[in-house]
């Protein structure tokens, strides 16, 4: 396992993905520290902080894309699967080596709170927490952004994706409040989301009868749900869209709050992408389709 | 060693391969032969665990490829079709990696990596950037990747190709050395090649495996008759008459026109009767024109095997080691193709992408598929 981590973490810094990563995040919030703090004399390290979501929409996909999808692309996939290691070891040392180009200038962005204390008081439980924050948001989108690039073959699309789900999961809140909170709109959002999680699936085991009774049964129960209790889907997409919050989860600790619950939050989510790129990697090796 | 049994990977309706079984116990090299997409490379894969099987078992000095795959993997040093080379890293950088990602011994690297460098010839390309190096210098690269860590088998999907001729030689020669003391599984279609540097030979075609024997015995099995060539100038029914005392002499036609004699012997296998022959047209006061024998050549049995299995292919007491057997099988053996799953409707077959290497008349084929 540190053999790859060796050689992924190395490859971020003989390629310029790594510098451009860093450079990136480090010159963005630099601006943004600047224009806060010490031209706003605002002595809050956690305000500019907060932009740093936006930071990641475009620094996270430009180093997420390679992960897996180079390989692929060129069949070294194949070659790593005959070393003598775990599938899921593979994909968690790549994982780290990312965490680790994420939390390099993450630390660097440490060293103002210390430079903000000399001229001034700083909170400095907030400001730790709210960095730390920052990083375990930095290390879900990593884990979305790793699982999306192991499901094509290039570098681009592997971008493009991560970027528009990004921008998505940014905007969810916003999308959300659009639409109405009618028991019917919830319903016809649902049933659509049934019929397009059977064509997932058919997509993913080309197999018609299993795609089509997928998204009739998971449709079929929902209007059942409807007619059994229709005051339940007032509001109820707007619920379950909260879950995709991933952004709006760390106001909290930029109020000053140690919320638990989004820690929690964002290692689920890590734990849930990193075992979903596993399948999605060995689902190549089992593949009985052209 | 490696033990294979009863591989199947099927891709929706085709079978790649095909219920296929052989195992290798010894040192040496084996040929691993077939004409393109007859399921060398996902065999190998399989192998190697790059690919999950459908069905069967394959068994790496006792470790099952399936159950225990870190220790399996760890007898194989495997070279895929297309080297697997990280371009940005140079040669050296890149070996360390593939080194320590084998589990090989920190103490033990630096001197191993070393060793396969300099065997493979690479050791004067150390430095420079893997995507600037040839074609050749990759596979080279490439195949000191699978030799690192001495691994008890070595698995070589087409390692030559790309090489220019002088290199062949050494990658043969490299390979004839390894085969010494390791267990050399090699695939390749260039014939010549594996008449070279193999002692065995594992034909596959269409996924099933048509034969496995000793390359030595392949030839003497196939070389039945031999036939023999003669021009000369003179009394053709004289020739005729004391070319049919030969005993080894099977059959004999000797032609004549105005200008030259020509006689065809066909030989008994085993027997050299050419000195005979020779007396005999210096008895006769016969000038030799020309004088050709046909032993035949890997390519021939080759192309005899492939054309057999073509229409034996779905007989289930296919001979694995016997090929002489299925001679005379040829005439009351089932028609059909193995090749495409047992499929009660016949249209799945128009899914199934197959283009037959070989011309045949596929007459008989799609009318049973009715």
């Amino acid at each position: 396992m540190s053999a790859i981590y060796r050689k992924e973490l190395r490859s971020y810094f003989t390629g310029m993905t790594g510098a451009v990563f860093m450079g990136f995040i480090l010159l963005v919030a630099g601006i943004f520290m600047s224009i806060y703090v010490f031209d706003g004399l605002l002595a809050q390290f956690q305000a500019p902080l907060s932009a740093m979501g936006f930071i990641y929409l475009l620094a996270i996909p430009v180093l997420t894309m390679r992960s897996m999808a180079e390989e692929k692309g060129q069949k070294i996939d194949q070659f790593l699967y005959t070393l003598p290691i775990n599938v899921s070891k593979i994909v968690m040392a790549k994982y780290f080596a990312m965490i680790t180009v994420l939390a390099i200038p993450l630390a660097i962005l440490g060293i103002i709170p210390v430079i903000m204390s000399l001229y001034g008081s700083v909170h400095f439980t907030v400001a730790y927490s709210s960095l730390l924050v920052i990083f375990l948001l930095g290390c879900a989108l990593v884990a979305i952004g790793m699982f999306l690039s192991s499901l094509t073959e290039s570098q681009v699309i592997a971008a493009v994706l991560a970027i528009i789900t990004f921008i998505l999961l940014y905007f969810v809140n916003a999308i959300v409040g659009i639409i109405p909170e009618n028991a019917y709109v919830s319903l016809g959002i649902f049933c659509a989301l049934a019929l397009i999680a059977g064509l997932i699936l058919y997509y993913l085991t080309k197999n018609v009868v299993v795609g089509v009774s997928t998204g009739v049964v998971l449709a079929g129960i929902t209007v059942g749900l409807f007619l059994w209790k229709n005051t339940m889907f007032e509001g109820a997409f707007a619920k379950v869209m909260s879950v995709f919050d991933v952004f709006g989860r760390a106001y909290n600790f930029y109020d000053g709050m140690f919320d638990l619950t989004a820690v929690v939050y964002y290692l689920s989510i890590v734990v849930m992408f990193v075992f979903f790129t596993v399948q999605s990697m060995e689902k190549k090796r089992w593949s009985e389709v052209d | 060693m490696i033990e294979v049994k009863n591989l199947t990977k099927r891709y929706g309706t085709v079978r790649a391969v095909n219920d296929i079984s052989f195992s290798v116990d010894d040192v040496g090299v084996y040929g691993f032969l077939g004409p393109n997409g007859a399921g060398k490379s996902t065999t190998m894969n399989i192998i190697t665990g790059a690919l999950a099987a459908s069905g069967g078992e394959v068994t790496i000095n006792g470790f099952d490829i399936f159950e225990e795959p870190i220790e399996a993997k760890k007898c194989i040093g495997y070279l895929p079709e297309n080297p697997p080379l990280y371009s940005d890293m140079t040669p050296e950088e890149y070996l360390v990696f593939v080194a320590r990602a084998k589990g090989i011994p920190a103490a033990r690297i630096e001197k191993d990596v070393e060793g396969v460098m300099k065997k493979t010839g690479l050791t004067h390309m150390a430095e420079r950037l893997i995507r600037n190096l040839s074609k050749g210098y990759k596979q080279r690269v490439g195949i000191a990747q699978a030799i690192l860590g001495d691994p008890d088998i070595i698995i070589l999907d087409e390692p030559t190709v790309g090489l220019d001729p002088i290199q062949i030689v050494e990658i043969r020669e490299l390979i004839r050395e390894l085969g010494k003391e390791h267990t050399v599984i090699l695939s390749s279609h260039v014939l010549p090649e594996i008449s070279s540097v193999c002692d065995y030979v594992i034909v596959i075609f269409r996924g099933k495996i048509v034969v496995q024997d000793k390359l030595e015995n392949l030839n003497r099995m196939f070389s039945e008759t031999e036939i023999l060539r003669v021009t000369t100038k003179g009394n053709g029914d004289k020739l005729r008459a004391a070319l049919e005392k030969l005993e080894a002499a099977e059959k004999v036609t000797v032609v004549s026109n105005a200008v030259e004699v020509e006689a065809v012997i066909e030989v008994s296998s085993g027997a050299d009767i050419r000195e005979n022959i020779s007396d005999i047209l210096r008895e006769l006061d016969m000038p030799v024109l020309s004088f050709t024998s046909n032993a035949q050549s890997l390519e021939d049995i080759f192309i005899k095997l492939i054309n057999e299995q073509h229409i034996v292919e779905d007989d289930p007491s296919i001979p694995v080691k016997k090929v002489k057997k299925s001679k005379s099988e040829i005439k009351q053996s089932s028609k059909g193709r193995a090749y495409y799953e047992d499929d009660e409707d016949g249209s799945d077959n128009e899914d199934a992408e197959y283009t037959p290497l070989f011309e045949v008349d596929d007459s008989d084929d799609s009318d049973e598929n009715d």
